[in-house]
């Protein structure tokens, strides 16, 4: 009875914090299936440019000619870059073609890999990480003034095709303000500085420079076969 | 070889009888679980004692030692077992007599090793194993009732069940459920995961397999099975994590003659029978083992049915024929068992039009018109899917009358049916896995007999058989040149000058098989002793354990009607016909027939026989009669009642009988065994039901042709896979097929 009464009253704290804003479901990647569109469908043509068909021969050519289709990541690759930085259906079947597989074996790895963009991006495709570290030092806040002053909804591309919003893991260290600064430069043609945006940290060090781990760490003390 | 190739075969010969317990739910399916396994000291007390009561096998498993150096021992719950070097644990663990619950493991299938469910403890190893994934090794001791094996699939299962919806009494799948029968072991009453179920869009597969895609555990069966078996890659696994789901990407049907399998493979309620949907549960169906008449293979089949109606056809387990599947037409044809029905005796009247009356009117019209009739004038024709009984009492009852023009549709003018192996499979069905070098001849087995395209795929894939193809442009779902389209292209390979021939004569097992149109054809005596050349000039051909001479027939009636000898004695016999008896032949040219003929029509469906009758009798469809039926390898099966027979209909032999009393011919049969014991006199292998009757001479003695092949190509025998016999023709679902699915 005790433990029923308990469980109840877990699940009325769990409602009560379910209270804030939380949209349905925000899986990371986008959908999973293909929606025909007038850029996006199996009859547009597609086929690897003149300059991309010597790098096609240099990729397979690492791999043995009865195991063709290890070469589907660098193909994709290839033909993202070569379609600014999105692939089309077309863009995969072409690949499928090229290392002898049926399509549908292709759109399996580019479904997989969620930095193949199956759907057309901005010309900067800004990624916000969605991990729990992350979310609890307030990446949904930037993620919402990058949507706010882009006027975009997630995954969407701004109207002058120069940028998209979508979701990954960590890559940088940002606040909500510091993001429409880089967005703005980026509208300028500027360079924003890579890596971390706090000035305070040194790469992945922490902010203020490093706490622990100053010296020579200590060996374990079993190891020290005389103090033992 | 697998397990199951041997569990089955070891079922097989149990189970000669018609009337046997379904091999395929004994297969898998049983769930162990005692409040013993809740207990630690379960598993001590097991390998304390080592003589404990013997256990036998899973589904009759018996294991078959290729090399005797093979031969391994390990202890399934301290049990010794013997098993060959390469079985997995799971496999082993059947052999013991223990089966273990699983979702993505399948017999005919590639392992796939991520439903985990499959977990057990094995001896020496830090976590536990998924048995279906991991070879047994020497002295393993594997343990499948330990806590840590129960607890690992507990965990497992409360993970599978997070993401399900709770549907189960909404969901067609609900009592034939993998999943739901093994939650009953292993589930929980209640779930921790209080976060909202994740959600996945339906697919649209085609007319056939309906998707709720949301119960999809992502046990990857069903793509295994496109890719492996049925040869379509169409199905894959899209996205990662837990958003992972089923699907084709882009907007595509399952465009595959085998499709309906996915829905028995699929565990979970995720790919279900689109036309059986919310029609009726399980276990208010009654189970018929019988035969599929829809063509020349002869698969086994269950018939599902309530009441009068027949809810739905599955496959039964026969390794010599269709191992576990069915194709689509045998699989969702049985909506035509129950339209266009002729369920009364009708006569047409001055007017044209169709008038019921009773049976003992329309027999005595076709009484009184026959002996009017001169002898020679008087023509029999069976259909595609008379069963033997009757094609033996319309070919003794047309005989008493005079006539002698008795024959099967499909099977030509004057077939040769003295040596059966020039009609029959003679490799056999499950033989052609031991083909190396295939040469189909006029053939298209995709759609003439999807279960013998289905195991030359298995072949083709397992060994890299090279196929070559003469006939028409066809879809193939396996790697096969295409040498030509006429006869010409033969004689050219059986001359040598053909590129093809020295791969022909260098395979150790080749298997030529040429199509039954063939026997349409004017040339065919030519094109067989071309054939009978090839076999002189190669003596891999035909040996004595090997014979590749084989030719693949079209309809269910055709084998059984050529032992009965239905052949017309005249070539010509429908131009000067005055009498035509159709024995629910419908597919018979009957433009040359003079128009004062007088044509019953004997049949089940009101199809294409019917335009041109003067009478009608109604009859019975396969699933209301016994019979006997012989497949395209000589192995005669039989028939089984599962529904009763519509409105005033009669089986096929009774008809004949009761015609040959009125018409003053009575034929001395009153019972079906009767009728067998007429049969044993005239082709006694019809009689060995379920054992397949090889031909015993080669036809190597057959007299030389003079006649050259002509340069007509060959033709196309099927061309709409969904609509070949009245069944099909009348069926809706097979009607949507062919408009959805034919590729134009």
């Amino acid at each position: 009875m005790l433990a029923r009464l308990a469980s109840k009253r877990l699940l009325e704290i769990r409602q009560a914090f379910r209270q804030f804003p939380q949209t349905n479901r925000s899986l990371s990647t986008a959908l999973n299936y293909h929606i025909d569109t007038p850029d996006n469908n199996p009859k547009v043509p597609w086929e690897f440019s003149e300059a991309n068909k010597p790098k096609v021969h240099e990729i397979l050519s690492h791999y043995p000619s009865n195991y063709k289709q290890s070469a589907v990541i660098p193909l994709l690759d290839l033909a993202q870059q070569q379609h600014g930085g999105w692939l089309p259906v077309s863009a995969m079947d072409a690949v499928a073609k090229v290392i002898e597989v049926a399509p549908i074996r292709v759109y399996e790895v580019a479904t997989f890999y969620s930095m193949f963009n199956r759907a057309k991006v901005g010309k900067y495709h800004l990624l916000v990480c969605g991990t729990t570290p992350c979310m609890i030092r307030g990446s949904r806040e930037i993620e919402d003034a990058l949507l706010k002053h882009l006027g975009v909804k997630r995954n969407e591309v701004t109207k002058d095709g120069l940028f998209s919003v979508g979701e990954m893991e960590c890559m940088e260290d940002v606040t909500p303000k510091r993001v429409v600064e880089i967005v703005e430069a980026l509208k300028r043609g500027e360079k924003p500085p890579r890596g971390t945006q706090n000035p305070e940290r040194v790469n992945c060090g922490p902010a203020g420079g490093n706490t622990t781990l100053l010296g020579e760490p200590k060996p374990p003390p079993c190891r020290d076969l005389d103090a033992c | 070889m697998g397990l199951g190739l041997l569990a089955s075969r070891a079922l097989r010969s149990s189970s000669s009888r018609v009337l046997s317990t379904n091999p395929r739910y004994n297969l898998f399916r049983t769930i162990v679980s005692t409040p013993e396994l809740h207990k630690p000291e379960a598993a001590a007390e097991a390998a304390a004692e080592p003589d404990l009561p013997k256990r036998t096998p899973v589904a009759g498993a018996r294991v078959h030692f290729p090399n005797p150096d093979d031969v391994i021992e390990v202890f399934v719950d301290g049990y010794p077992v013997k098993i060959p070097k390469g079985m997995t644990v799971l496999q082993a663990c059947s052999v013991a007599g223990v089966d273990i619950p699983r979702f993505c493991y399948h017999d005919r299938l590639s392992i796939a090793g991520n439903c985990r469910m499959c977990l057990v403890e094995v001896e020496k190893s830090p976590k536990p194993v998924a048995s279906c994934a991991m070879p047994a090794l020497p002295g393993m001791k594997i343990k499948t009732d330990t806590p840590i094996a129960k607890k690992a699939r507990e965990g497992v299962m409360e993970f599978l069940l997070m993401n399900h919806p709770l549907d189960c009494p909404i969901c067609d799948q609900g009592g034939e459920c993998d999943l739901q029968d093994q939650s009953m072991a292993f589930g929980s009453d209640r779930g921790r995961f209080t976060e909202t179920k994740r959600s996945v869009v339906d697919k649209n597969l085609g007319p056939l397999v309906k998707t709720v895609m949301t119960r999809c555990i992502q046990c990857t069966r069903c793509v295994r099975f496109a890719s492996e078996i049925a040869g379509v890659q169409d199905l894959g696994m899209l996205g990662r994590g837990s958003g992972e789901e089923i699907g084709t990407y882009v907007e595509k049907l399952m465009t595959s003659e085998l499709s309906g399998n996915v829905i028995d493979i699929c565990p979970v309620g995720a790919l279900t029978s689109k036309p059986f949907a919310f029609k009726a549960r399980n276990w208010e169906l009654k189970g018929t083992e019988s035969i599929d008449v829809t063509d020349a293979v002869g698969s086994n089949i269950r018939i599902d049915s309530r009441g009068p109606e027949v809810m739905r056809i599955v496959p039964r387990l026969n390794e010599d024929i269709n191992e576990e599947w069915i194709s689509d037409k045998t699989r969702f044809c049985y909506d035509g068992l129950k339209r266009q029905r002729l369920s009364d005796p009708m006569i047409r009247g001055a007017d044209g039009r169709f008038k019921p009356v009773s049976w003992r009117d329309a027999l005595a019209v076709v009484a009184e018109v026959i002996h009017q009739i001169k002898p020679e004038e008087i023509v029999g024709v069976a259909g595609k899917l008379s069963d033997a009984e009757s094609m033996m009492l319309l070919k003794d009852f047309l005989n008493k009358m005079g006539s002698n023009n008795v024959w099967c549709e499909g099977n030509g003018k004057n077939t040769d049916a003295d040596l059966r192996s020039g009609y029959l499979l003679n490799s056999s069905i499950g033989g052609l896995e031991k083909a190396d070098c295939f040469l189909l001849v006029g053939t298209q087995p995709r759609v003439e007999a999807a279960m013998v395209n289905a195991r030359i795929r298995k072949t083709v894939r397992a060994t890299q058989a090279k196929v070559g193809y003469i006939g028409p442009a066809a879809d193939f779902n396996y790697d096969h040149q295409h040498l030509g389209t006429g006869p010409e292209t033969l004689v050219a390979i059986a001359d040598g000058g053909h590129p093809f021939s020295s791969t022909l004569a260098s395979a150790k097992n080749p298997a030529i098989i040429v199509g039954a149109g063939i026997f349409e054809r004017e040339d065919k005596d030519a094109i067989f002793s071309v054939l009978q050349s090839m076999a002189a000039k190669n003596e891999n051909l035909i040996r004595p354990d090997w014979n590749g001479l084989n030719v693949l027939l079209l309809n269910a009636a055709q084998a059984a009607a050529l032992d009965l000898g239905l052949v017309p004695e005249s070539d010509n016999a429908i131009e000067s016909a005055k009498f035509v008896y159709l024995m629910g032949a419908d597919d018979v040219n009957l433009d040359k027939l003079p128009k004062d003929a007088f044509v019953v029509y004997q049949g089940h469906h009101g199809d294409n026989g019917v335009y041109r009758a003067n009478v009608i009798l109604p009859s019975a469809v396969f699933s209301e009669k016994e019979g006997i039926y012989e497949n395209t390898e000589g192995c005669s099966q039989q028939t089984v009642p599962a529904v009763p027979t519509i409105g005033d209909a009669r089986e096929d032999w009774k008809i004949i009988r009761a015609l040959s009393e009125v018409s003053g011919v009575r034929l001395p049969y009153d019972t079906i065994h009767g009728v067998r014991s007429r049969i044993r006199t005239v082709a006694p292998n019809l009689l060995n039901l379920d054992e397949r009757e090889p031909a015993a001479f080669s036809v190597s003695l057959k007299p030389e042709s003079p006649k050259k092949v002509s340069k007509l190509p060959f033709g196309v025998m099927v061309d709409n896979f969904y609509m070949t016999d009245a069944i099909t023709r009348a069926s809706k679902i097979m009607a949507q097929c062919s408009a959805v699915l034919t590729k134009k």
